[in-house]
Formats: structure tokens, sequence, C-alpha cells
């Protein structure tokens, strides 16, 4: 399967134009576009600013809630169907000033809310591994675009582990660097203080390569970090020989899960095998224990946080200064229309939720509480980065779920197991989910996080147990069409 | 008797190159949406980068009303739907505003009293509507402009009280720069609460507020209409109708009218913004912002009438102006009679300039011009009814007063042996009048008059009588 620097050295060799390249990805965007659906748009435009970046000339897909100007981006919801903006995200420019090469616009949960990929306006984004099970949201389009094989790498946004969820359901590493690293200028936001850019790719080094380019301090966005004059490409391959890495007990112990089915066992089986493997070349890897009440206030804690500012953020979606215009008698039937219209049942009710918590009466008990329990879960990680260099886990309980499987994030079982990734945003740590092999033939995957800043560090040991582990670059012999 | 308790609102728009989180320019344009980016329209994606210049003109302004300035500034978002609020949410202060617990000194019919501050705090503005029967337009120009609202504590008693403490924070921000302040141009706009106490200082109203009052005399209306309602159901029985409420003032009728019962208060689901980082305040920078701060009017009042022993009434208007008193400073620098330059400029300078319409800046009269001819007057080199038509022509050539004086031969002629030949050849020539001056006919005048005739008036009149009383007394 084709990594950045493959394409690199086609380039280099002339094997191959840019513009051919172009032309295969999106024939291949189209040609399982019907079956896949990850895309809300393809372009048919070859459009290549030279330069003389690694990413020069090679194709490349942005979730559709990167602001790209005069493309449309959608959100994948109907209140931006039309929506085409007159501004461009500083990811998206970065790229474009590096020679990507846009070849189109990729569908997410509505406005990134959601962890399926089911519930974009466009509808489902299957899983290339199995089309009867999904792909993972909301970052699901651009994981199957590369999954899929259709471009090397794809930009999407985590806000709880959009992107490092559904890679691990896709069989492609997913990474979000620390929480300012990239600017979320253009970003449509979802959860500000939790929301990153990150991006799907083949292999760590990939990552690497992408986020070299996309990391650095933007004037247009207040909680960028400044630059510092570090290479993460550089960092991947040093020595480390006597890191020290945990991984939770309350999280991966198989006693835990008497009673679930065989596949959370298998995973947790796998995961301790990944664990061996991790000693054997030079990694210090130990059990920890945390209460298990701060891990199970993960996923509250988070649906709180986020549903309060993701009502408060969209609100600019009323159809006045843009989107379809409501009817109605007065502005306020006007505004309510446009929105009654325009979002689905789904996000209206992390909207109400997001008021209710919000409201005056409610903050100290549910909003506040929540933060409290976020800086408490923080701190507790904190201190744990103090002694070890990373945390490993496994991404979650078990392999993509089929589309009529029950999804019940919340039943107690699986409750911290399936939602622990929003702790790297939480905490905006840098982290990486890596394919780690497979169960059922379907996919499953590691996730390695690290202390804020951390980020060539969490993609230095990323890629030696990517090495170790042997899942770079997965492709499924044959895709149905 | 009831006691009347007014708080105020004050929105100010700050005097900036850009808006406070968008690089969109922040100026007054007769174009609708002319001074609009994608921040100011809410687009999807955008974040607020706010406007260093702006927030450090709020803390000179926290300081300037002697408020509390915390370690930590921080943002807030005021969430509500409306058509002028393209983001849905206003970015304000909340938490952690530029300044608490301040005060500013005014003076009404010369007695000083304070008036709290209870907070100021850095917001932006809404966009501007118009609307028309069928339709509305907006105009998103102001959305995003720096706004300051200055929240003051329950403790003005009287109209007078309300208006000079607007006007004095009108003054303040003139002086420190931080806006201009034009009511004209809805820069400074006010929500008035009101209510009444009992002589025991008991509440015996509920709270009343008035919002976006437009200008100072509309303030008057509204407190004095207010007033009037609110002792009127006391006083006849429909107290009922005196609940806690937003009302609307009424231009055309002078009438408050019921507009929101607080059972329908806006919840408005305050919470820290985001996408800006607290911001840690300096000791260092404060010190350096309060430098910054010139002397206000206030303290200019209170000083030129102890040290320069001025009326209240001329301070004040000499205050009126920053421009003008830092004139009168100058003057007084150059070591000139503070009262003699007061004189000149309330009269003299503010008379020309009121009836040219122009500005102290605007004229080539510097403070040194005024110090120049006020000495000649003081020395006796012109008199005080020449220096008028000298100021004049000063201004019309937009010459120094030396160079009109010595231009129109206007110097005076001081050296006492030059009239004293003069007064004695005329003495040798009219002996009869001399002698007539004796039995008591009046011929001195004539002799002043003959002095002034052959010095084309130079002569110094004072010195000119003494030598002719000296020299008629010799014979």
């Amino acid at each position: 399967m084709k990594t950045i620097l493959d394409y690199r050295s086609y380039l280099d060799e002339k094997k191959v134009t840019s513009e051919e390249l172009f032309n295969e990805s999106i024939s291949k965007a189209h040609m399982y576009q019907e079956k896949y659906n990850s895309f809300v748009t393809i372009l048919d435009e070859y459009n290549h600013k030279e330069s003389d970046s690694l990413i020069n000339g090679i194709p490349y897909s942005l979730k559709d809630n990167f602001s790209t100007k005069g493309i449309l981006t959608t959100a994948s919801s109907n209140i931006l169907k039309d929506y085409v903006p007159v501004y461009s995200a500083t990811a998206y420019k970065k790229l474009q000033d590096a020679g990507g090469i846009l070849v189109g616009k990729t569908v997410l949960d509505e406005l990134a809310m959601g962890g399926t990929s089911t519930t974009g306006a466009t509808g489902s984004v299957k899983n290339p591994w199995d089309q009867n099970r999904l792909i993972g949201g909301s970052s699901g389009g651009s994981c199957a675009a590369v999954a899929l094989g259709i471009v090397p790498f794809a930009l999407g946004s985590d806000t709880g582990d959009s992107i490092r969820k559904p890679a691990s359901f896709g069989g492609v590493v997913g990474f979000k660097p620390t929480y300012g690293r990239i600017s979320r200028y253009g970003l449509f936001a979802f959860a500000s203080s939790l929301d990153h850019v990150g991006c799907f790719t083949r292999c760590v080094k990939d990552a690497a390569i992408v986020t070299d380019i996309l990391k650095g301090h933007d004037e247009r966005d207040m909680t960028s970090l400044p630059d510092e004059n570090i290479n993460y490409t550089d960092m991947l391959d040093n020595d480390i020989k006597g890191k020290k890495l945990f991984y939770i007990k309350e999280i991966t112990d198989p006693e835990l899960y008497k009673d679930a089915g065989a596949i959370t066992l298998e995973v947790l089986d796998k995961f301790k095998e990944a664990i061996e493997k991790c000693k054997k070349i030079g990694f210090i890897v130990e059990e920890v224990s945390i209460d298990e009440k701060l891990l199970k206030a993960i996923y509250p804690a988070y649906m709180t946080i986020s549903c309060a500012e993701a009502t408060s953020n969209n609100s600019n979606l009323t159809g006045i200064p843009f989107g379809p215009r409501g009817e109605g008698n007065n502005i306020n039937e006007i505004m309510f229309d446009a929105r009654t219209k325009g979002f689905s049942e789904f996000i209206k009710r992390r909207f109400i939720l997001g008021s209710y918590i919000l409201l005056k009466e409610n903050q100290e008990r549910l909003f506040k509480n929540a933060q409290r329990l976020r800086h408490m879960i923080v701190d507790k990680i904190n201190s744990l980065f103090d002694i070890y260099d990373g945390m490993i886990l496994p991404a979650g309980g078990g392999i993509a779920p089929t589309f009529d499987e029950e999804i019940d994030r919340l039943s107690d079982r699986y409750l911290i197991l399936e939602n622990h990734l929003a702790i790297g945003n939480f905490g905006g740590y840098p982290s990486i989910t890596i394919p780690s092999g497979f169960v059922k033939d379907m996919p499953i995957a590691i996730n390695i996080t690290g202390p804020q800043f951390k980020d060539g560090e969490v993609l230095n040991i990323a890629n030696k147990i990517e090495e170790e582990l042997g899942y770079k670059g997965l492709i499924k012999e044959e895709y149905d069409v | 008797m009831y006691k009347v308790v007014i708080g105020l609102e004050v929105h100010c728009e700050m005097k900036t190159n850009s808006k406070n989180f968008s690089s969109a320019k922040n100026t007054y344009s007769e174009y609708p949406n002319e001074f609009v980016d994608t921040t100011d329209l809410g687009l999807p994606g955008i974040l607020p980068v706010a406007n260093k210049y702006a927030f450090e003109n709020s803390i000179k302004m926290a300081l300037a009303l002697n408020c509390k300035v915390p370690d930590v500034v921080m943002f807030d978002r005021k969430n509500y739907y409306y058509p002028d609020l393209p983001k849905g949410y206003q970015i304000t202060q909340d938490t952690k505003p530029v300044g608490r617990d301040g005060y500013v000194m005014i003076n009404v019919n010369g007695e000083d009293i304070k008036i709290g501050i209870d907070n100021i705090h850095l917001e932006e503005d809404t966009a501007s509507m118009d609307h028309f029967s069928t339709y509305s337009l907006i105009d998103y120009n102001r959305a995003g402009v720096p706004l300051l609202e200055t929240v003051t504590t329950p403790c003005m008693h009287s109209v007078e009280e309300a208006l000079t403490f607007l006007e004095t924070l009108k003054g303040i921000f003139l002086y420190t720069g931080v806006s201009e302040a034009r009511v004209d141009r809805g820069q400074m706009r006010c929500d008035v609460n009101v209510n009444l106490q009992n002589e025991e200082g008991k509440y015996i109203t509920p709270k009343v507020e008035m919002k976006n009052i437009n200008s100072f005399n509309n303030v008057k209306m509204a407190i004095e209409s207010e007033v009037k309602r609110q002792i009127d159901c006391l006083e006849n029985g429909r107290s009922n109708e005196l609940i806690q409420e937003t009302r609307h003032f009424d231009e055309e009728s002078m009438t408050t009218k019921s507009a929101r019962a607080k059972a329908d208060a806006v919840d408005y689901k305050y919470y820290i913004e985001p996408n800006i980082p607290p911001i840690k305040i300096e000791d260092s920078w404060v010190e350096e912002i309060k430098k910054s701060i010139p002397m206000l009017q206030f303290d200019r009042v209170v000083k030129y009438m102890s040290n320069y022993e001025l009326s209240r009434y001329d301070s004040e208007i000499i205050v009126k102006d920053k421009n003008v008193s830092d004139y009168f400073e100058e003057t007084i620098k150059l070591g000139v009679n503070p009262k003699s330059s007061a004189n000149w400029i309330t009269t003299m300078i503010l008379g020309y300039l009121n009836k040219n319409d122009l500005k102290i800046t605007d004229i080539s009269f510097k403070p040194n011009d005024l110090v120049e001819l006020i000495n000649m007057v003081d020395h006796g080199e012109i008199s005080s009814k020449q220096s008028k038509q000298v100021f004049e022509k000063c201004l019309t050539d937009n010459k120094s007063p030396k160079k009109i004086v010595k231009e129109l031969g206007m110097t005076q002629i001081t050296d006492d042996k030059t009239i004293r030949d003069i007064v004695v050849k005329l003495l040798d020539e009219y002996p009869n009048l001399i002698e007539d001056h004796r039995k008591g006919k009046n011929t001195f005048d004539y002799f002043v008059g003959q002095v002034m005739k052959q010095t084309k008036g130079q002569a110094n009149p004072v010195i000119t009588k003494n030598i002719i009383n000296e020299e008629m007394e010799k014979r």
C-alpha cells in the first residue's frame, strides 16, 4: 500500500505526474463513492501550487468541516448544504502551499457530532473492510478515503475520538497532536476547548510528515502554540530503550469483562500480545490503577462539555447572514424555522442538552462539575506522565460495529473501554492510533498518548511499535465496487 | 418623601484602528457593510483575535476609574439569538472583567460626590438594524466594534447627579483618548436603572431598567418620567403595576412602556470564551499604562481653584476640552500670571474659537504667543485695548504678537526722557494754560492729548500723566 514517500519517489523518478495521481485519485473516488460514500464533494479540477515539500504533487482529502474558499463545505448538515466559504482554513492553506492536491471533501457525522459517520446529510460511510459495518466517526469519510487507497492522507478533526476511533476501525493511522499545535482557524467549531485538527495516514512516518507541514503558530488562532524548531519526522528513529509506558488496569483487565463477548476478550488478548512486543524492543511497560469512578466520568463529562460548547458554537447557523433562509412572521420564527429544517433530530437533541447544561441554574451542577471532572482526570494523567513517557491502551473494545448493531456507549460494561480516548482531548495530549492486528478479519488498533507538547516523542514511540507489530500500510486485497 | 435611586450602565465605543476581534476597520461610515470581515459575519470556522490596543485602553479606562485590575483578565460568551449578533453570542467579560470596585468623583453644585463603579468590561458591539414595515436591514459595520461598558453602583439620587456623572465619564474618555464619545453618532449609549427608597433608605419600588437610551437629554427625560410614574403608582393605589421589569423609553411620548418582565428575562448562559486564553496582567504593564493617563478634569479643577485661585466656573470652562486645559497649563509653565491667562483663554480665545467654529489646536496662536502678549501689556508696552487688536491681527495674519505690534508701530513710548522733552516743550509754549490750570480750569487733559498727538498715541499714558504733573509743579 502506497505511502506519501512512495508517491514521492514515483514523482521524483518521473514515473508519474501529479496530475496523473490526481486523476487516479478522483477516478477511484468516483468508483468507490456509491458503495462507501466517503465524499460529499469530489473535485474535478486539478489545482497544484509547486513547492519543495515532501507532499508536493500528492493528492489528499479534507473532512468537509474545513473552510475551503470557493469549494462547497457542508459539514454534512442540511443547514449548510449550499454553503461555499469565502475564506480558507489555515490547515488547508498550508497543505495547498506545500503542493498538496485536494481531491475532495469527505463525509462526517453532521457538524462532526457523533461517532458513527451515519448521521451526515448525504448518508452513511461504509467500512472498506466490511460494507455491513460502519467506519466510525465523526471523520469517517476521511478515514475511508485513506483506507480505500484513494489518497495517502486526509485531514480530520478530533473532539472526543473522531480521528482515532475511526482509524482503529479502518486499519489506518490516526493522529491528533497537542492542542494548539495545528491552527483551528477555519475548522468549523464543535467544542472549541476539545477540538483538534489531525490526520489519517497509512503509517506513522506519514503522520509525522503531514504534522510537520501543518504545525506552527497562527496569528488567527490565539490558542495556537508558538513555533518550535523541531522536525517530528527526524525524531522517528530515536532510540526508545528504557522509555516507560503504562496501561490502565481498569480498562484492560480481562477479569472485568467476564460476561463480554469473545471479540472483546480477543481484543484484550491481542493488546497483551502487543505489550509483550513493546517490552521485547526495549520499552518498560507497567500496569497502573486509576479510580474507576474517575474513568467512568470521562464519557458523561465529555458529553456535558461538548454539548454545551456545541450549542454556543453553532448559534451562528440561523439562516440570516448565510445558509437557507427560514420562513415566518417575525425574526424568531424565521430563525426557528431555519434551524428546525436544517438540523437532524440527533443534533437538536445535543443542542437542547447543551442549552440545558448552560442554563444559569444548571451550570454549577452540570457544566462546572463536568469541567472539574475534566481537570481531575487531566491532573491524574499528568501525574502519571511525570513518571511515564506515554500511555498505551486498546483503541476500543471491539471491531467496527455492524449498522444494525445497537451501540450503547453508556452501557456499563463498555463505558470506559469505548470512551477513554477523550482523555487525549481533555488534556490536549498528542495521541495516535495505529493498527495492531485483526479480529474476525477486521482491523483493531492500539492508541498511544503522551504528555502535552511531546508530539515528536509520541510519534517516535508509535513508529517503533509500528515497526515491531508489522501492520503498516494495511490493505484489504480486494475492495467491493 | 421619596429618595430616587439611579444606576447607570454606559456603553461606549472605543477609538481603535480595527475591531475588537477581527482585522476589519473600526471607523464611522455612511455606507452600510463597508467594513466587515469573516469574523464579523460569524462565518463557520472563524476565531476571535483580541485587539491588543483595545485591551490596553480598556485597562487604561479601568485605572482612570480607580478600579482594581485583576491579575488575569478573561473573556466570556453571552449567548442569545438576534440577527444583529451574527455569531449567536457576544464576546464580553463576566468572570474577570478588566476592572471592578472603582469610583469617579463628580461635582454637583460645588459639592464633591463619589460615584461607585461596580465594574468595567470590554466587549464587542452588535450590528445595527433598520426596521421597516415588511423587512429589516442589517449593517455589520458596527458588528465587533470594541465597546467598553461601565456599570455604576445604584448610588445616584438625582437627574443632575446622573447627568454630571455622564459628562464626567465622557470627559474621562476624551482625556484618556479611549473614545471619541460622540453621543450624536451613538458612540455612547446608556441603560438606566431607577427605583425609589423611603426616608430610611429602604427600597419601596422594584428596580426598573430602561435600555439603550441614546442621548443625555433622553436619560434625563427617562428618569423624570419613570420617577413620576413610580410615585404615581405608589400614591394612587396602583402598586401592583410596580414590578421588576425592563421598560422602553419612548422618545415621542416621553414616557416609559413595559417591555419585558423579569420572569421573562433572558438567560444569557454566560461561560468562558474558549478561544481566547486568559490574559495575564503584569504589574509593570499596569504601571506603564498608568503613566499614560493624564491628570483628569476633576483633579484639574481642584488644582486650578487651590493653586491658581481661579473660580470654579472658569476652571470648569478651561478643563472642558483637554487641549484647552493643556494650553492653559503650558502658559503657566512659561511663567505667566494664571489669572491673566485664564481670563484671556475664557474670553478672547474661546470666544474666537466659538465664533469661527474652530478648535484650539487649529489656531496658530500658541501658548508662547499668549504669554508674549500678556507680558507686553503687563510691562506697559501696549495698552490692554491695543492688545485685543493685536490678538485678532495675530490670528488673521498668523504672526506673533511682537511682530504685529512692530508692524502696526504700536510700541509704547515709556522712555522718561523722550516724553519729558515733549512735555517741557509744550509747557514752554503754553504758559497761559498752566496759569488756567492753577486757577482750577482743567487744562491737564489738553496736555495729555497733545503728547498723544505728537507721539501718535504711543506714549504710555500713565508715565505721561506723571511727567506732566511733575513738570507743572516745577513751574
